[in-house]
């Protein structure tokens, strides 16, 4: 097996560096000239040599790419054309949101998934089975900004129960440790602004894990209905063991490979939909950030934003390969 | 050659057997149905939009604005004062339109990657499977905000960007459709009387890869649909006043305490859409493959 998890983890280069020529290259696909287009119709032509200069314009395009990926080593993803600070330090800051956010997300889309998932499979044909499963299918064809926008009118305007945008409140005002909210108030020991902090959140990642949440439910349901009909499940009721003895320690055990593989792939989706859903809630995530940089030409911070991204979705994809061949040894790389 | 045209007719007949099948297994299932119906409705709605919707859906009046959904305005009005309805009715048009042209780039681009891959192997394979590797490593909405960074916002370029990031899917089963029928002996014997490449991939590996495809391809115009609104809602895509679902959504947000229904029914009308063609792609599946069925 150890030659399998080396193999798998050498598969990542060819894909990162591509990733990074990819993210390299977004500055030359434009257009006209990059300076020039950043800058706008009107500005002299010293302002565009300058930021030409300053951008590494004017080298060959080999030279370019070598710096870039020699600066990338380096933790050094260069300044932000807007704000002049680094791009690494302002992602990372803003990463730490998208991350509390997918984090919940995830959490609520597995639990409510799987157990919604085995219900369904265990009382097949049931009132419940059909409504979750017809729930689960609305879900998956939901805009997730539309609900997002639903829920705000509804909990936010009407009832005003929960906060509609922001991470946290104004009036708390926490050190910004690790940048996790939730654990920053959580280090400061103020529990009202970490009760608030989480509030802002629950919108937020209910509407994020709608389509993770009914494609795990969907994949449990089917995985489940496929292991009860297995010998083993037989013999094991026909020892004389309770059916929940039977669903917990037998049934689930076994239906859980596909659905690890189902909540691996949902990461990535979850990282995309941070881009609706922190624009629909104001969250200031990596999503938003990428948006409003996209929007205000800040390429070095596209490029960068990019790289995290990818990066990020290819490491966990990687775990979640590993931790497959642990589970079942049978599986071997392509 | 009088043999050879009778072995072709005989091919059709085949294949003419099988999707008679899967038309009778589809019509037994009442969840792919009612998919179905949906799908064919918002494709009359599309075409009888200008003919059906009883008020302009860019020209509105400023003094009808916020107006609640009544006799004359079912669906209410908008924060510009345009009929929410008859908006509704022409951004199906834009969605179906969206979603037929963005699968179909997404469909040639993949078809052409998927075949060059499985056919011709080797060296080829393995630059295009890369290619796809390195596709794969971003989220799809994230690829397509990059891509219409790269062209610049407009419906038509969203529609080019939800193709692109659409690709890997069709490459892949493509591919993989391509190495299990390259196998048979109808493909060997083709060889063997001298057919070209091209003949060999049009008539014989293609045909034979359709289904999934199809399924695929039904499938990713709900997706499409999802993914274009997205972007429009963002901005990038679709540009007022244009009626498109999405754009809708953007437009109106900040108005959702005075006219919550102009929220309502465009995000409504990209899920039913969405979930029809779900429906009928997962029936779709079931009926040209009853093994995968439970």
């Amino acid at each position: 097996m150890g030659n399998a998890i080396v193999k798998r983890i050498l598969l990542v280069i060819p894909v990162l560096i591509g990733v990074s020529i990819l993210a390299f290259s977004i500055l030359h696909f434009i257009p006209g000239d990059p300076a020039r287009v950043i800058l706008g119709e009107r500005a002299t032509a010293e302002a565009v040599f300058e930021l030409q200069e300053k951008l590494g314009l004017n080298k060959p395009l080999y030279v370019q790419y070598l710096s870039f990926m020699r600066n990338l080593v380096k933790g050094d993803l260069g300044k932000s054309i807007i704000t002049n600070e680094s791009v690494t330090i302002e992602l990372f800051t803003a990463f730490a949101t998208t991350l509390e956010l997918s984090f919940l997300s995830m959490i609520i889309a597995v639990v409510v998934g799987i157990g919604a998932g085995t219900l369904a499979a265990v009382k097949q044909y049931s009132i419940f089975d059909n409504v979750s499963m017809v729930g689960a299918l609305a879900g998956v064809s939901v805009p997730i900004f539309w609900l997002g926008l639903l829920m705000i009118w509804l909990f936010s305007l009407k009832l005003g129960w929960l906060p509609a945008s922001g991470r946290l409140s104004v009036s708390f005002d926490i050190p910004r440790i690790t940048n996790l909210i939730l654990i920053d108030t959580l280090i400061a020991g103020d529990f009202a602004a970490f009760k608030d902090a989480l509030q802002h959140l629950i919108m937020p990642s209910i509407a994020l894990a709608t389509i993770p949440m009914a494609i795990i439910a969907r994949m449990t349901r089917s995985s489940m209905l496929e292991v009860m009909r297995q010998d083993y499940i037989r013999t094991a009721r026909a020892k004389g063991l309770s059916e929940n003895v039977v669903i917990f320690k037998h049934a689930i055990k076994n239906a859980f490979l596909p659905i690890i593989t189902v909540i691996g792939l949902q990461i990535g989706l979850l990282l995309g939909g941070a881009v609706l859903t922190e624009t629909v809630f104001s969250l200031p995530g990596l999503g938003r950030k990428m948006y409003l940089s996209i929007m205000a030409r800040d390429y070095p911070m596209v490029q960068g934003g990019i790289l995290v991204i990818a990066f990020f979705f290819v490491f966990v994809n990687l775990i979640v390969d590993i931790a497959y061949m642990y589970i079942d040894p049978r599986i071997k790389v392509e | 050659m009088e043999e050879r045209i009778e072995l072709i007719d005989e091919e059709k007949h085949e294949v003419q057997g099988l999707w008679s099948n899967v038309f009778k297994r589809l019509r037994k299932n009442k969840t792919s149905m009612f998919g179905l119906f949906i799908v064919l409705l918002l494709i009359f709605l599309a075409i009888f939009a200008p003919l059906i919707s009883p008020h302009d859906p860019i020209a509105g009046q400023l003094s009808l604005r916020h107006d609640a959904p009544s006799a004359e305005y079912i669906f209410g009005t908008d924060s510009q004062g345009r009929d929410v309805f008859s908006r509704v009715l022409y951004g199906a048009k834009i969605s179906i339109e969206i979603g037929i042209i963005s699968v179909g780039i997404a469909l040639i681009l993949g078809i052409t990657m998927g075949i060059f891959a499985g056919y011709y192997g080797g060296i080829i394979d393995i630059i295009v499977m890369r290619i796809v590797d390195i596709m794969l490593a971003f989220p799809t909405i994230l690829l397509a905000l990059a891509i219409v960074t790269i062209l610049g916002p407009s419906l038509v370029n969203a529609m080019i960007a939800v193709g692109i990031v659409n690709v890997p899917k069709f490459a892949r089963i493509v591919r993989s459709s391509v190495l299990s029928v390259k196998e048979n002996e109808y493909v060997e014997a083709a060889i063997s009387i001298g057919c070209t490449d091209f003949q060999i991939i049009t008539r014989h590996i293609l045909p034979n890869c359709l289904a999934p495809i199809l399924v695929q391809a039904t499938l990713t115009i709900g997706t499409a649909i999802l993914e274009a609104a997205g972007l429009s809602f963002l901005g990038l895509g679709a540009q007022p006043p244009m009626a498109e679902w999405g754009s809708m959504l953007a437009d109106s947000r900040g108005y959702m305490r005075q006219a919550p229904w102009s929220v309502m029914y465009p995000g409504f009308a990209i899920m039913i859409t969405v979930l029809g063609f779900n429906l009928l792609g997962d029936g779709l599946r079931d009926a040209l493959d009853p093994r995968l069925k439970e």
